[in-house]
């Protein structure tokens, strides 16, 4: 198997279609074996910028380079680009065996050759012992392995994955998460892979690009994405986040204090020039709740009161909603904690949380 | 309780449904009778009597056997049935094919284009083409003004003029079928066929034609069945120069009043038919049925 995919160059690339832009201009590199994915609300254009690599959707400007060659110009059958699609898109007049032996017969090598191949990818896949079955008789996550088997048999430079856990239930897709991680080890390829899912990216990636109307708003690590949004679209789409609008900055000792309407105000660091066209944003595993009064005399704190709206138990964590104001309501994730009382919808409660993680996000340009 | 309600609602639920499917087949009582005796019995009259008209033995089937005209006759139409498949075959698939990639009005427009013509009567259709074929008709004026001839051929009554009428009206029956399988075939198909190295024409090769081919089978059933059995395009344009089984047993009965051979020759007609009709649901019945044996 390869050593490591291609590196990938995206130089300008551009998709206008008569009166809408799909892609504005967009640049960016992959380094080789990297996992990068593209996410974003649909319509962002994240497909279109996969099917443009792919060569399905001729870019209207730019150029896409494969270890510094232009492919723009060639059809998709000459890439050597591997796709897991959406839907799988696997031959169900084929075999499992016919369907990840596909790429290899048509790049005419001995039977021998192909047998070995498509077996040892079979093995990776655990699907050894099913290679004469139909597409049709796999489970939904046996597909999703057979796609990618069937896409990464060849050694493409690159491999891409158009949201391929879209059709999958929760609990399988986390396995396949896993899966795909353990499968991008083993056959070290460069993978671009597109998901609404933010989490889903999270998990996986080294690096994603935020997509929104047709351009990358922001890219980075997952963390670095989390801990610095770089507008209040990032900041929202990535994670949960409770956002204030601010409607007048003060100066305050070493601090300032922030307006955020309906009578309420904050303490953040920073001065009051840099929270000008700038939103208030506070991650919810930030907050802490707890009786009135309970965090009286803690520096460095932002305490505001509040009532309960409501608390919902999800899987290991307590998510409860506190209102402060009329409009003001502010979401927090607390550790679950085994037979401890938690506060119950109506009760008077004061909200805490550090002026360090009372995070100033401009608004978006 | 809880159990106990969970397993009581689907028991009900089967009970309700299975006992309106007991009336719904009821209503399949009125066909199945005016099936029995306008077309059930009527054809269990005509077996019988090719076994017992002018009297009882298998003389019919002997003098069809006998290698004389009637057999070369039933010979000829199973050809006949066989070249206008394959014609209709070879002009719909590409129809069918552009069809199933169009959209909105544009797949209405095409999509009347091919269903019209089924409204007009064949026996209408047939005497157009009389008038196309004609010695002094559109086509020998029109070859005849372009120099092509220099006198009209005679195209009627004869067998390719029998040929273009049958392909025309049995192509609608081509069309329909292909369409409907193509319009379901993944178009990400072809596109993961591509981007795993398949040039268009392989991909359509090793993919979108094995995918079609359940239209086609369905379609060449179709057209082979009712091409076996037709009557008024051959008897219109075909006349003793090409006869055809349906043709045959028509004069037989009506004009020669020879009601024993007729019985026979639709007898063996019918059986054909059936044959191709077991080996079709054979053929078709495997690709399925291989689903399950790959178990």
């Amino acid at each position: 198997m390869a050593e490591h995919g291609s590196g990938l160059v995206l130089d300008g690339v551009t998709k206008r279609y008569s009166s809408v832009t799909a892609l504005q201009p967009i640049s960016i590199e992959i380094a080789p074996g990297e996992f990068f994915s593209l996410i974003g609300p649909s319509g962002s254009g994240k497909s279109t910028l996969l099917g443009a690599i792919a060569g399905f959707i001729p870019p209207s400007a730019g150029r896409i380079l494969i270890d510094g060659r232009d492919i723009v110009d060639i059809p998709p059958y000459r890439r050597n680009i591997g796709m897991v699609f959406q839907n799988y898109a696997l031959f169900p007049h084929l075999t499992v065996f016919e369907n990840v032996a596909f790429a290899l017969r048509l790049r005419k090598l001995s039977k021998a050759e192909v047998t070995e191949k498509t077996q040892r990818m079979l093995d990776v896949i655990r699907l050894s012992g099913m290679g004469e079955r139909r597409i049709s008789e796999l489970s939904g996550g046996q597909q999703q392995r057979v796609a990618l088997a069937r896409a990464a048999v060849y050694d493409p430079r690159i491999l891409l994955m158009d949201e391929p856990l879209g059709a999958l239930d929760k609990n399988l897709r986390e396995e396949m998460q896993y899966e795909i991680k353990a499968f991008h080890n083993k056959i070290a390829a460069t993978i671009i892979y597109v998901t609404h899912d933010q989490e889903e990216a999270a998990a996986m990636s080294d690096r994603i690009a935020i997509m929104k109307d047709g351009e990358i708003v922001q890219h980075g690590k997952p963390r670095e994405l989390y801990e610095h949004p770089r507008n209040i679209f990032v900041a929202s789409f990535l994670g949960d986040a409770n956002i204030f609008k601010i409607h007048d900055a003060k100066p305050d000792a070493r601090h300032m204090k922030l307006d955020i309407g309906e009578g309420l105000s904050l303490s953040a660091p920073g001065d009051v020039a840099s929270a000008s066209r700038h939103y208030v944003c506070v991650r919810p595993e930030s907050i802490a709740v707890g009786a009135p009064g309970a965090f009286n005399g803690a520096a460095g704190q932002n305490v505001l009161p509040g009532i309960i709206a409501d608390v919902v138990y999800t899987a290991g964590t307590i998510r409860c909603r506190v209102k402060l104001a009329d409009e003001a309501v502010v979401t927090a994730r607390l550790p679950f904690q085994r037979n401890a009382a938690f506060f119950a919808t109506g009760d008077q409660v004061d909200v805490r949380w550090a002026l360090t993680d009372t995070l100033l996000i401009p608004e978006e340009t | 309780m809880l159990k106990g309600a969970n397993t009581g609602t689907p028991a009900t639920m089967r009970k309700v449904s299975w006992s309106v499917a007991r009336l719904y087949r009821w209503m399949l009582l009125a066909p199945a009778l005016f099936l029995a005796a306008f077309f059930v019995f009527p054809i269990i009259r005509v077996v019988l009597r090719s076994f017992s008209d002018p009297a009882w033995g298998l003389q019919n089937y002997e003098r069809i056997m006998a290698g004389g005209p009637y057999l070369q006759v039933l010979l000829a139409t199973i050809q006949t049935a066989a070249t206008v498949t394959a014609l209709c075959l070879l002009l719909a698939y590409p129809v069918a094919y552009v069809m199933s990639r169009l959209s909105g009005s544009l797949l209405q427009i095409a999509a009347a284009c091919v269903i019209i013509p089924l409204w007009t009567s064949a026996v209408i259709r047939s005497y157009a083409w009389m008038v196309v074929f004609q010695r002094k008709g559109i086509l020998n004026e029109a070859l005849i003004g372009a120099g092509v001839l220099d006198d009209a051929i005679r195209f009627l009554p004869g067998s390719f003029a029998v040929h273009v009428g049958m392909v025309h009206i049995m192509l609608p029956f081509m069309i329909l079928p292909l369409l409907a399988n193509m319009r379901a075939i993944d178009r990400s198909l072809l596109r993961a066929a591509e981007i795993m190295g398949a040039n268009p024409l392989v991909a359509f090769a090793k993919v979108y034609f094995p995918l079609s081919m359940p239209g086609v089978s369905a379609g060449v059933a179709l057209v082979f069945m009712m091409s076996l059995g037709f009557f008024i395009t051959p008897a219109l344009l075909g006349g003793p120069q090409h006869l055809m089984a349906a043709v045959l047993i028509e004069q037989q009965a009506n004009v020669i009043l020879d009601w024993g051979l007729a019985s026979s020759l639709a007898t063996v007609l019918l059986v054909v038919t059936g044959a191709m009709y077991v080996v079709y649901m054979r053929l078709t019945g495997n690709a399925t049925g291989n689903l399950k044996g790959a178990l």
